[in-house]
């Protein structure tokens, strides 16, 4: 073994990581951890917000009772927590089916949610924070007024920030039940209205395809879109901090891995990324939860995506950004490297968000804002008090 | 081995290298902090707490850091981290004890979840648990700094934990706080008391921290069966009144007092249930201290027997 490998397997990043993925693809192989790699492992995997997942893993090979007690814990902390989050936010959907029960208006639970009622085995274990539901686009206002005049409440944005939601984007700004605190994405489409990709498709194919979910009112996205959907959430909703999601391409892994024994599934997804235009996507998505989460997936599959690849530089690129951005870093070796990849996906996002001289246009007019020191508002929402 | 066992160089090495593991009830926590004057007042004020081996599973990684290189030569301010982003503002430095102890609580309060946490104090004699539940400022630290000096065993000041499988309360002897006219309150009624220095001008106005007795420390491993509720609220001039409360209402007012009671939820309800199902619930009006701690070893007497 060369010095550069030695190097690279001894380093802390690598450490890191290997923890957490092995954790994650082999939670059987966890009661043999030691104390100090439960120590770091907690401190990774709460950082990801993977800490109900571990338990879920560990619940359902009854193996709470090999792990040191000190780690099962903090798992058990983090499970309550998720129960808790389940619960409210199961409540926070019943109480919209019933605010919108009038105009009868077709609804998709979307992410997190729709993982929930649709009992996907991804559901089990996952943190999630807000509510997204997808309506038609011709119906929106008539859904806000309705919401509104139950008793939720519109997020206080300046009128930039209003436009900003209502002309270009693909949710209307959140509302927020003036009881309750969680917040509500209203979609009416999966992607921004100005994004390069996709087709500015009619939202009336998504819910063409969409079912409803047993003895609810509450229809989810078909497999293939619920899949595009979150290939588009990792891919194209950055977060500069906290760079690309892991718990997103682990969603996707999870469903990838869950619809994939269907023997037309994969036919059906590249017919779809096809139809909506988000080859592209499919091809990313597809190649890091196979290069990064071992992810089985049909060569034939891989074989066709291979001409919506991008040019060699870029695929170059993306290969070493990702994984950079995407895995864990060790708490206390944090990478300068890792944060430029960050910020660089994150710019690659907003990229694809908006057309150049809009992107330019928003941007002058946001560090303008700046530059004059105008205060941002800073929420504090409860669920960040209790984050795990 | 506890903290006072380690010269104030050993543990100022540890606070500024691997960090001070040490334990606090169920909890095992590890601090780190530059910042040299605190390790004096932490040599002092956490001398009984067990140091833990460095190797281990941390339940919360504390930090108290200078906010910057420029800061910490001119007015120095300190900022306090747990694995994180900062939770709180920069504080200046003659303040970092007070800070590190609510950036603790804050820690526990957020995270602790496989916990019932009441906002209470608890304390325990022979083999009573009783459970004071109050709002902040209602003197809830003040009783419970006084019965703590009076035979009584210190739980906790702030965070009544509650195992929610058994019910049982289990202890966090943390420091008690003490918050202005109460400090020398304390110091007047029970003189053995050991005390931090005041800081001036926190949010909470000045504030003092008492020193948990060795024998809560030592015995901080050992829960208890709650027998008894005392909603005490401090109010000057008033004569001593104690008037029983009926369970359905203890239920409530216990319920609605708990920081995470809906994030527990049916766990939460069932061990809230059997709490005042075992216990006798009671509201104390008082405004002499020493009359106050002899109600409540009455009441106390009078349930064990």
């Amino acid at each position: 073994m060369n010095w550069l490998t030695m190097h690279m397997i001894k380093s802390p990043a690598h450490n890191a990581r290997t923890l957490l993925i092995n954790a994650v693809r082999f939670p059987e192989t966890l009661p043999q951890l030691t104390l100090t790699d439960w120590d770091l492992l907690l401190r990774i995997a709460r950082s990801k917000r993977l800490l109900g997942r571990l338990h879920a893993d560990l619940s359902r090979l009854e193996l709470l009772e090999s792990i040191p007690t000190a780690a099962a814990a903090q798992l058990q902390a983090a499970h309550n927590l998720v129960h808790h989050r389940h619960t409210v936010l199961t409540w926070e959907l019943d109480r919209i089916i019933w605010a919108l029960k009038e105009i009868k208006v077709p609804i998709i639970a979307l992410k997190g949610t729709a993982y929930v009622i649709a009992k996907l085995p991804n559901s089990a274990g996952r943190f999630f924070a807000d509510l997204d539901i997808l309506v038609p686009i011709s119906r929106i206002a008539e859904v806000e007024q309705k919401l509104t005049e139950r008793g939720w409440l519109k997020t206080q944005l300046s009128p930039y920030d209003d436009r900003y939601y209502r002309l270009w984007m693909h949710e209307i700004p959140p509302l927020r039940h003036r009881e309750r605190e969680s917040e509500i994405d209203i979609h009416h489409a999966l992607l921004p209205r100005t994004s390069r990709y996709g087709t500015k498709l009619d939202t009336m194919m998504l819910f063409s395809e969409s079912y409803l979910i047993k003895n609810s009112q509450v229809r989810v996205l078909g497999a293939q879109d619920m899949v595009l959907h979150a290939l588009v959430h990792l891919l194209l909703e950055g977060d500069p901090n906290e760079g690309l999601r892991l718990r997103d391409l682990i969603d996707i892994a999870d469903l990838l891995c869950h619809f994939g024994s269907t023997p037309k599934f994969w036919k059906g997804l590249l017919l779809r990324a096809q139809q909506l235009q988000l080859e592209r996507i499919l091809y990313y998505g597809l190649r890091y939860s196979q290069r990064l989460l071992a992810v089985q997936i049909p060569n034939s599959v891989l074989q066709s995506l291979t001409q919506s690849a991008p040019k060699l530089p870029i695929r170059w690129l993306m290969d070493w950004l990702m994984p950079l951005a995407l895995l864990p870093e060790h708490p206390d070796y944090p990478k300068q490297m890792a944060m430029f990849a960050r910020w660089l996906l994150y710019l690659r996002a907003h990229w694809l968000r908006m057309p150049f001289l809009l992107l330019m246009r928003h941007l002058t007019y946001k560090s303008w804002l700046r530059m004059r020191r105008t205060q941002r508002h800073v929420e504090i929402k409860p669920q960040d008090l209790q984050q795990l | 081995m506890n903290v006072s066992d380690l010269t104030l160089l050993e543990l100022r090495q540890r606070l500024t290298t691997v960090g001070l593991c040490f334990g606090c009830g169920p909890f095992r926590i590890r601090l780190r902090t530059p910042v040299a004057p605190i390790a004096e007042l932490l040599h002092d004020l956490y001398a009984h707490y067990p140091v833990y081996s460095e190797l281990g599973i941390d339940d919360y990684r504390v930090k108290l850091d200078w906010a910057s290189w420029s800061r910490r030569w001119i007015r120095p301010i300190v900022r306090f981290t747990a694995d994180g982003p900062a939770p709180f503002t920069d504080v200046p430095v003659l303040r970092a004890l007070p800070t590190l102890e609510w950036g603790t609580n804050w820690c526990i309060a957020t995270r602790a979840h496989h916990f019932l946490m009441l906002h209470a104090a608890v304390v325990e004699r022979n083999g009573c648990g009783l459970i004071l539940p109050a709002l902040p400022g209602h003197g809830k630290s003040t009783l419970c700094a006084a019965l703590t000096h009076s035979n009584w065993r210190l739980f906790s000041d702030e965070f009544g934990l509650v195992r929610p499988e058994d019910a049982m309360l289990i202890p966090l002897p943390r420091l008690i706080s003490l918050k202005n006219q109460s400090i020398d309150v304390i110091r007047a009624f029970a003189p053995s008391a050991h005390l931090s220095p005041s800081f001036y001008g926190t949010h909470k106005g000045t504030v003092a921290h008492v020193r948990p007795p060795l024998n809560s420390i030592v015995r901080m491993n050992e829960p208890v069966k709650p027998s008894l509720i005392i909603f005490p609220r401090w109010q000057s001039g008033a004569l001593l009144n104690l008037e029983s409360i009926p369970k359905d209402r203890a239920f409530m007012l216990l319920a609605t007092n708990a920081f995470n009671y809906e994030v527990l939820g049916e766990l939460a309800f069932n061990a809230v249930a059997k709490i005042v199902q075992n216990c006798d619930s009671y509201s104390l009006v008082y405004s002499d201290l020493t009359q106050a701690v002899q109600a409540i070893d009455e009441l106390a007497h009078n349930a064990h027997d």
